[in-house]
C-alpha cells in the first residue's frame, strides 16, 4: 500500500520537473503581487512593515490558488483520474501523494522564498523563523483545503474563478491564525499559541481531506 | 440491518403526497406566529432603556441569523444522508435550502448594517458577529455557484453534499478564529448579548418570530422541493397524472 | 450451471435528461466476449462506465458474481483492467514509466515484464521516448501493452482498436480470442467487424434496444 504511495509520489515529481515552468509560475505569480502593494500604498519603511504579515499570507494564499487550479485537470483529460478509481487502492491514499508531490515542490518553493520577500517589505530578521514556520504549516492545510475544491471542479470548463469562491472562505482560518503569528512575532510577542493551532489544523487536514477529495473526484469523474 | 423503511422516507412520491399535508399545516402555524410576533414585537413590546426603539429590529435580524447557521447544519446532514444513504430527496433538500439560507445571511446581514447605524455610528463595523455572517454568507454562493456550473444534477448535488460537508467542518473553526481575531484587534465595547437581561415581553414576542421564521423555512423549502421532485421526476407516471391533475384545476 | 460473473438486472441509463437505454439485462460468463455496437450517442461508453462502477445507474441494478456491485467495489476493482478512451498515458513520461505505474495499480511489473510487453505491441526501441513524442497509434499500443502483462480476467475496453493499423488490429483480436479462451471476459465496444471470433462471443446493438 505504501509502495503506491511513494511510487505515485516519485511520477508526480517526474511529471513536475519535466514541467519546469508551471513551478516557477505560482512562485512569479507570489513575487510580483507582494511587489504591487509597495506601488499601491507607498513606500513608507514603517507602514509597509505593519502590513507585511497580512500581504505575505494573502499573496501566499492567492498563489497557492492559482497553482492547485489545474492540479487534476491533466489526469482528468488523459484518463489517469479513472484508472486510479477503478484501481483497488484506496482513493484517498493516491490523492494524498498527490497533492503532497505538488506541496513538496510548489508549496516548500513558495515557503522558501517568502523570507526574501519579506525582508523586502522591512520585516525585521527576528521574525523570520516565526514566517517560515507559520508557512510551513500553513501551505500544506491551503493545498490539501484547495484540492477538495479543484476535485470538485476538475470536470468544468472554466473551473479557475469557481475555484476561488469555493475555498477562499475555507482558508480564512489559517489566514488570521498564520498573520496573527507573524504580527504578534512583529510586536515581540510569543507566537506560539498559533503556531500550536496551525499544526493542529494541518493534522485534520491531513486526516479528512483526503477523503472529501477523494469523494470530489469520484463525483467528477463520474459526471 | 433492514433499510427499506429509510429508503420509503426517500421514494418521491411518498414524498410528494405527504408534504401536501405538512406544507399546508407550516404555512398556517408560519402566517400566525410572523404576524402576531411582528405586530407584539413592533407596537407593544417596551423600548430598550438604551437603545430606544432602534432595537426592535431584532425581531427580524435574530430569527434570520439563527436561520441561516441552522440551515448550513440541515444542509451539511442532508448531504451527509445524501452521500451515505444515496438517499436522492436528501440532495435536493439541500441544493433548494441552499438559496433560502443564503437570503437569510443577507437579511441577517442587512438589518444588522441598519441596527449597527445608530448603536455604533457606522453601517459595518468588522464586528466578531457581522464577519462570520459575511463569511457564512461566502459560504451559501460557494454551494450555489457549484450546483449551477455542474449540469448533471445527480453530480451537483453530490458536489454540493461533499462541499457543504467541508464546509460545516470548517464553520467552527471560522467561527473560533473570527471570535480571536476580533478580540486581537478591537476589543469589543459593546456587546448586544442582553438576552438574560430581556424582559419577558421583549422575548415572548422574539421567540414567536423565531418559530415563525422557521415554520416559514420549512414550507418555502417544501415548496421548493416538491416543484423540484416534480422536475426531475417528469419521465414518471405518476407525475404525468399529477401534472395532468393540476392542470385540470386551472382550467 | 455456473452463476454469471457480471449480471444487469433491468438498467437503466439516463445523460442530461435524455434516456439512453433502459430494461437491459445482461449475464456474462468467464470465457465470454461482449461486443457492444451502436450508433454514436446510444451510450455504448456509458454502459461500459456503468459496469467499471465509474458511474451509477439511474435506474435497475448491477451484479459482480451474484453481489450487488456497490457493495463489491473491491473485489470488481482486483478483477478489473479498465482502457478508456482516455488510456491514462502521460504525454511527458516514457512509455516504460507509464506502464511501469499503470501496472503498479495491480500488481507492481519489473522492467523486464514490461519491456517484453512493449516489444509484444511492437514498440521495440520505443521504451525511453516521452509518450507525447509517439504517434496516435503508437500512443494507443502503450495503452494495450497493459493486456500483454499478467492482468486480471475483466477486460473492459472502450473503442481499442482505434488508431491502430491492420496488422495491429488482428493481432488485438487474437490476443483478446486468446484471453477469453483462458477464462478470461472481454466486454468491448467497437464499429469494426472482428474477424477472430472466440466461441462465447455475443453481440449487444445498443442501436435496437433504443428503439
Amino acid at each position: 500500500m505504501s509502495n503506491v504511495f511513494t511510487l505515485l509520489l516519485k511520477r508526480e515529481a517526474r511529471l513536475l520537473c519535466r514541467r519546469p515552468a508551471e513551478l516557477a509560475n505560482p512562485l512569479v505569480f507570489f513575487a510580483i503581487v507582494i511587489a504591487l502593494f509597495p506601488l499601491a500604498v507607498g513606500p513608507e519603511t514603517q507602514l509597509l512593515q505593519t502590513l507585511s504579515p497580512g500581504l505575505i499570507w494573502v499573496a501566499a494564499l492567492l498563489a497557492v490558488l492559482l497553482s492547485l487550479d489545474g492540479l487534476f485537470r491533466s489526469d482528468f483529460e488523459d484518463g489517469s483520474l479513472e484508472q486510479w478509481v477503478v484501481s483497488p487502492h484506496p482513493l484517498p491514499l493516491l490523492v494524498l501523494a498527490k497533492v503532497c508531490a505538488h506541496w513538496l515542490f510548489s508549496g516548500l518553493a513558495l515557503v522558501l522564498l517568502a523570507p526574501l520577500l519579506a525582508l523586502m517589505l522591512g520585516l525585521p530578521g527576528r521574525c523570520v523563523p516565526v514566517l517560515l514556520l507559520s508557512l510551513l504549516l500553513g501551505t500544506p492545510i491551503l493545498s490539501l483545503l484547495g484540492a477538495v475544491g479543484a476535485a470538485l471542479t476538475v470536470g468544468l470548463k472554466r473551473g479557475g474563478l469557481l475555484l476561488a469562491l469555493l475555498i477562499l472562505p475555507l482558508y480564512i482560518p489559517v489566514l488570521i491564525l498564520g498573520s496573527g503569528a507573524m504580527q504578534a512575532a512583529l510586536q515581540g510577542l510569543p507566537a506560539v499559541g498559533q503556531l500550536f493551532w496551525l499544526g493542529s489544523l494541518t493534522a485534520l487536514a491531513v486526516t479528512l481531506t483526503p477523503f472529501a477529495i477523494a469523494a470530489g473526484l469520484t463525483i467528477s469523474v463520474g459526471e | 440491518m433492514n433499510w427499506t423503511w429509510f429508503h420509503k422516507l426517500g421514494s418521491p412520491k411518498w414524498f410528494y403526497e405527504i408534504s401536501s399535508l405538512w406544507l399546508r399545516g407550516l404555512s398556517v402555524a408560519a402566517i400566525l406566529l410572523i404576524l402576531v410576533g411582528t405586530v407584539w414585537g413592533l407596537a407593544f413590546a417596551p423600548p430598550d432603556y438604551q437603545q430606544g426603539n432602534s432595537f426592535r429590529i431584532i425581531y427580524i435580524h435574530v430569527p434570520a441569523a439563527f436561520l441561516a447557521q441552522s440551515c448550513y447544519l440541515m444542509m451539511a446532514v442532508a448531504g451527509l444522508v445524501g452521500l451515505v444513504w444515496k438517499m436522492k430527496l436528501a440532495d435536493v433538500a439541500l441544493q433548494q435550502a441552499a438559496p433560502i439560507g443564503a437570503w437569510m445571511t443577507f437579511i441577517a446581514l442587512l438589518t444588522g448594517a441598519v441596527w449597527g447605524k445608530p448603536t455604533w455610528g457606522a453601517w459595518w463595523v468588522w464586528d466578531a458577529r457581522l464577519t462570520s455572517m459575511l463569511i457564512l454568507l461566502f459560504l451559501y454562493f460557494g454551494v450555489i455557484a457549484l450546483g449551477q456550473a455542474i449540469t448533471n444534477r445527480d453530480s451537483a448535488a453530490k458536489a454540493c453534499a461533499v462541499l457543504a460537508l467541508v464546509g460545516a467542518v470548517n464553520i467552527p473553526i471560522i467561527k473560533y478564529s473570527v471570535d480571536w481575531w476580533n478580540t486581537l484587534h478591537q476589543p469589543a465595547t459593546f456587546t448586544v448579548t442582553g438576552k438574560a437581561s430581556m424582559a419577558p415581553e421583549m422575548w415572548l414576542p422574539l421567540l414567536l418570530m423565531v418559530l415563525g421564521f422557521y415554520c416559514f423555512f420549512g414550507a418555502v423549502l417544501l415548496l421548493r422541493m416538491r416543484l423540484e421532485v416534480l422536475r426531475r421526476e417528469a419521465r414518471t407516471s405518476w407525475v404525468k397524472a399529477e401534472m395532468s391533475r393540476l392542470l385540470e384545476k386551472v382550467r | 450451471m455456473t452463476s454469471p460473473f457480471l449480471e444487469t438486472q433491468s438498467l437503466a441509463c439516463e445523460r442530461d435528461w435524455r434516456l439512453l437505454f433502459e430494461h437491459l439485462d445482461l449475464q456474462l460468463l468467464p470465457g465470454q466476449m461482449l461486443q457492444i455496437s451502436g450508433p454514436n450517442g446510444s451510450g455504448k461508453t456509458s454502459l461500459l462506465r456503468l459496469l467499471c462502477g465509474l458511474m451509477q445507474p439511474t435506474a435497475g441494478e448491477i451484479l459482480l458474481q451474484g453481489q450487488p456491485l456497490h457493495t463489491q467495489r473491491h473485489a470488481l476493482a482486483r478483477n478489473l483492467l479498465w482502457i478508456g478512451h482516455a488510456a491514462g498515458i502521460k504525454g511527458l513520461l516514457t512509455a516504460e514509466e507509464n506502464l511501469l505505474w499503470l501496472s503498479a495499480l495491480h500488481v507492481t511489473q519489473d522492467r523486464e515484464a514490461i519491456w517484453q510487453a512493449l516489444a509484444a505491441v511492437g514498440l521495440r526501441g520505443f521504451e525511453d521516448v516521452p509518450c507525447h513524442t509517439l504517434s496516435a497509434g503508437q500512443q494507443r499500443r502503450v495503452a494495450l501493452a497493459r493486456l500483454y502483462l499478467p492482468a486480471p480476467p475483466l477486460w473492459i475496453l472502450d473503442e481499442p482498436f482505434t488508431a491502430l493499423d491492420k496488422h495491429g488490429v488482428a493481432q488485438l483480436e487474437r490476443h483478446l480470442a486468446s484471453h477469453c479462451e483462458q477464462g478470461g471476459l472481454v466486454i468491448l465496444t467497437t464499429h469494426h467487424n472482428l474477424q477472430d471470433k472466440p466461441a462465447g462471443y455475443r453481440e449487444l446493438d445498443l442501436g435496437q434496444i433504443a428503439a
